[in-house]
């Protein structure tokens, strides 16, 4: 599921954290005890992925195990395990469809075809000017709002063809489309009206009116 | 039907401002100092009273959990570990609570920690939530800024952190113990168990895991009552729960309701109803995707409980309802848990991470006949043999949705064999 980009290739740049990322890093390391700076490892592969362009090249990982004194390997265990650290170099954009069940019963295989169609790739495939990465991705839990799509850090939901479609076109021409609904829902909400909290305020203070207790 | 005064989560919806001034407007944080001063014991006793159970899947009695921490705090700290990494399919309600309230998480933690002895929580959230944890992250500075939380936590003499740790993308991190491997800093591997949690849990220390919409409950039971919580629902299925209603219906969406509601008013007075009407209903997977489904008979009068669903041979789970109508290819829909279940497992316990590849690619198989009748036992032999035969419950999550559909849709299955042998037969002639 990892995209399969031409990792084999790329220059392994020699990696350091930014200024700003040091001091990150290192205000992640106080959240844990004393001697437990290891806890903050996923968070430095996250910082270091996020520093490198998206994804870890293993002067990255290197840099990091120094960082928090641990052995590579073990940095390397952890790189690995977790599919969200990207091992091979990414798209700018990376376009995560979920077509888990809730997605699936939704309409999911057409959001794939729109996404393979749109940006002429399949899932695992980085796109030739490097802008988009396409992957296939497990359940994103937001399921009332399937079908879903994770766009980098946000997530894209009450997917249709058509918005799908608009979305990716809105980003190739560099521009941030609105995350979350796109049929109008604040969030998980039914669309037809709502069913409960009926007081309007959101306090929750008064009851609907309805026949039964 | 639950009552709105009754709602526990009033900004389930995000409608209005999910910051602390928002929050205090609907009553959190109200005099937290005097909940928590009640003490230790008389916390726990009341959430016991409540009959609140683990609201992650399991339905352990939160009470019963909290009481097994050391009552002394010794050499090493006690810590509270908040599950936050939501990640069964048709799950999600923890990210709502993250989101839109995430001051009553904050504020039941606190009263967790005290009444477990922990001055220091971690909050495990998935990785894939960022602006989830963006959320809490804001309001856990809130919190700090107004002296909240951290030292005299909320003028209780209590001294209470709380920090965030984000996953990265592996569901196994769900687990408890793999989820304090994760928070370790290494691969989210289960660990074998005793020793429990409560006793060597994080870094070796007392440890308890409790969810996310379990802990965010706490604040509204102390101060109405366990009695009231207790008066909701069913007896042992006790209080309000947030259920999500996602697929083949008209309004898919989150609710909070009585525990015991019947699925088919969940469906129907929630949920706009099922997709062409109640009749074209085929089957719902009632709790996520580990809990075996149940077919539109069973669906006409179950309740939404963990006792009820248990007794129809299903669960209540994450109370995630996945709705399926008659368009469904019910064998598809399953193959495809089955290679979520393959895509997931952590490698460790031979059976599971054997058993979940096996039993995926009998089921892509099935779906379009290719396999003998035999083998449609042969796989129900494998779901057996991967049940109970693991370190984590994972191994039963993988087995339990085959067996559901071999229990409730075996015809359709020795339809698609049947179809598939006489079509090879034709070709042939």
């Amino acid at each position: 599921m990892s995209p399969a980009g031409d990792g084999m290739g790329a220059a392994e740049a020699p990696f350091s954290f930014s200024e700003a990322n040091v001091e990150r890093a290192k205000a992640v390391i106080a959240k844990y005890p004393d001697g437990r700076q290891q806890s903050a490892v996923m968070a430095l592969l996250d910082l270091a992925q996020r520093q490198n362009g998206g994804w870890l090249s293993q002067p990255a990982l290197e840099y990091v195990a120094e960082f928090l004194g641990m052995p590579t390997i073990r940095v390397a265990e952890v790189a690995t395990f977790y599919t969200m650290y990207n091992r091979t170099p990414i798209g700018r954009h990376h376009v995560q469809v979920c077509t888990n069940l809730s997605c699936w019963l939704r309409g999911s295989d057409e959001i794939a075809a729109v996404c393979r169609e749109t940006l002429g790739i399949d899932f695992g495939q980085t796109s030739a000017d490097g802008a988009f990465t396409l992957s296939e991705v497990e359940c994103l839990c937001a399921c009332v709002n399937a079908p879903i799509v994770q766009i980098d850090d946000d997530f894209y939901e009450d997917l249709t063809a058509e918005s799908m479609r608009t979305i990716l076109d809105a980003l190739r021409a560099g521009q941030t489309p609105k995350p979350g609904s796109q049929i109008g829902r604040t969030s998980s909400e039914p669309m037809g009206g709502l069913t409960t909290l009926t007081g309007g305020d959101g306090d929750g203070g008064e009851a609907r009116p309805t026949g039964e207790s | 039907m639950l009552r709105d005064q009754d709602r526990i989560f009033t900004n389930i919806y995000g409608f209005a401002d999910g910051g602390l001034a928002g929050a205090r407007q609907r009553g959190d944080w109200d005099d937290t100092s005097s909940l928590i001063a009640r003490g230790r014991t008389v916390i726990v006793d009341e959430v016991r009273k409540s009959g609140l159970r683990g609201r992650g899947g399991a339905g352990f009695v939160t009470g019963l959990k909290w009481s097994f921490m050391p009552k002394e705090v010794g050499a090493r700290p006690h810590y509270l570990v908040v599950n936050a990494d939501e990640g069964e399919p048709g799950t999600c309600k923890d990210r709502e609570i993250l989101r839109h309230e995430p001051h009553k998480l904050i504020e039941g933690s606190l009263i967790a920690a005290v009444a477990m002895g922990a001055h220091a929580c971690y909050v495990y959230i998935r990785g894939e939530f960022y602006r989830e944890a963006e959320a809490l992250q804001r309001a856990i500075d809130e919190a700090y800024d107004a002296g909240l939380i951290g030292r005299n936590a909320a003028g209780s003499g209590w001294d209470f952190d709380m920090y965030i740790h984000r996953g990265a993308g592996a569901y196994i991190c769900g687990e408890e113990t793999a989820l304090l491997e994760s928070i370790e800093g290494k691969k989210g591997q289960p660990r074998l168990k005793p020793p429990f949690p409560a006793n060597v849990g994080l870094w070796g220390c007392p440890t308890t895991v409790n969810n996310v919409e379990t802990i965010a409950v706490v604040p509204t039971i102390l101060r109405r009552g366990g009695d009231w919580f207790a008066g909701l629902g069913r007896p042992k299925n006790t209080g309000t729960k947030l259920f999500n209603i996602s697929g083949h219906v008209n309004q898919p969406c989150t609710v909070e309701e009585e525990m015991g509601i019947p699925l088919k008013d969940l469906i129907e007075r929630h949920a706009g109803g099922v997709r062409g009407g109640w009749n074209n209903l085929l089957a719902v997977i009632p709790g996520g995707a580990s809990v075996p489904l149940i077919p539109k008979s069973v669906c006409e009068t179950v309740r939404m409980d963990f006792d009820s669903l248990q007794q129809a041979k299903s669960g209540l789970g994450t109370a995630g309802l996945m709705v399926m109508d008659k368009s469904t290819d019910i064998v598809k829909a399953i193959a495809r848990l089955s290679k979520f279940y393959k895509h997931e497992s952590c490698g460790q316990c031979t059976p599971c991470r054997e058993g979940s590849g096996w039993m995926w690619r009998m089921m892509e198989r099935l779906t379009v006949g290719r396999a003998s009748f035999e083998e449609i036992d042969l796989l129900e032999q494998v779901t057996r043999q991967v049940e109970g035969h693991t370190i984590c419950a994972f191994g039963d999550a993988a087995a339990w949705p085959i067996q559901g559909l071999l229990r409730h849709f075996r015809p359709e299955l020795e339809q698609r064999v049947r179809d598939y042998q006489n079509a090879r037969s034709r070709a042939a002639a």
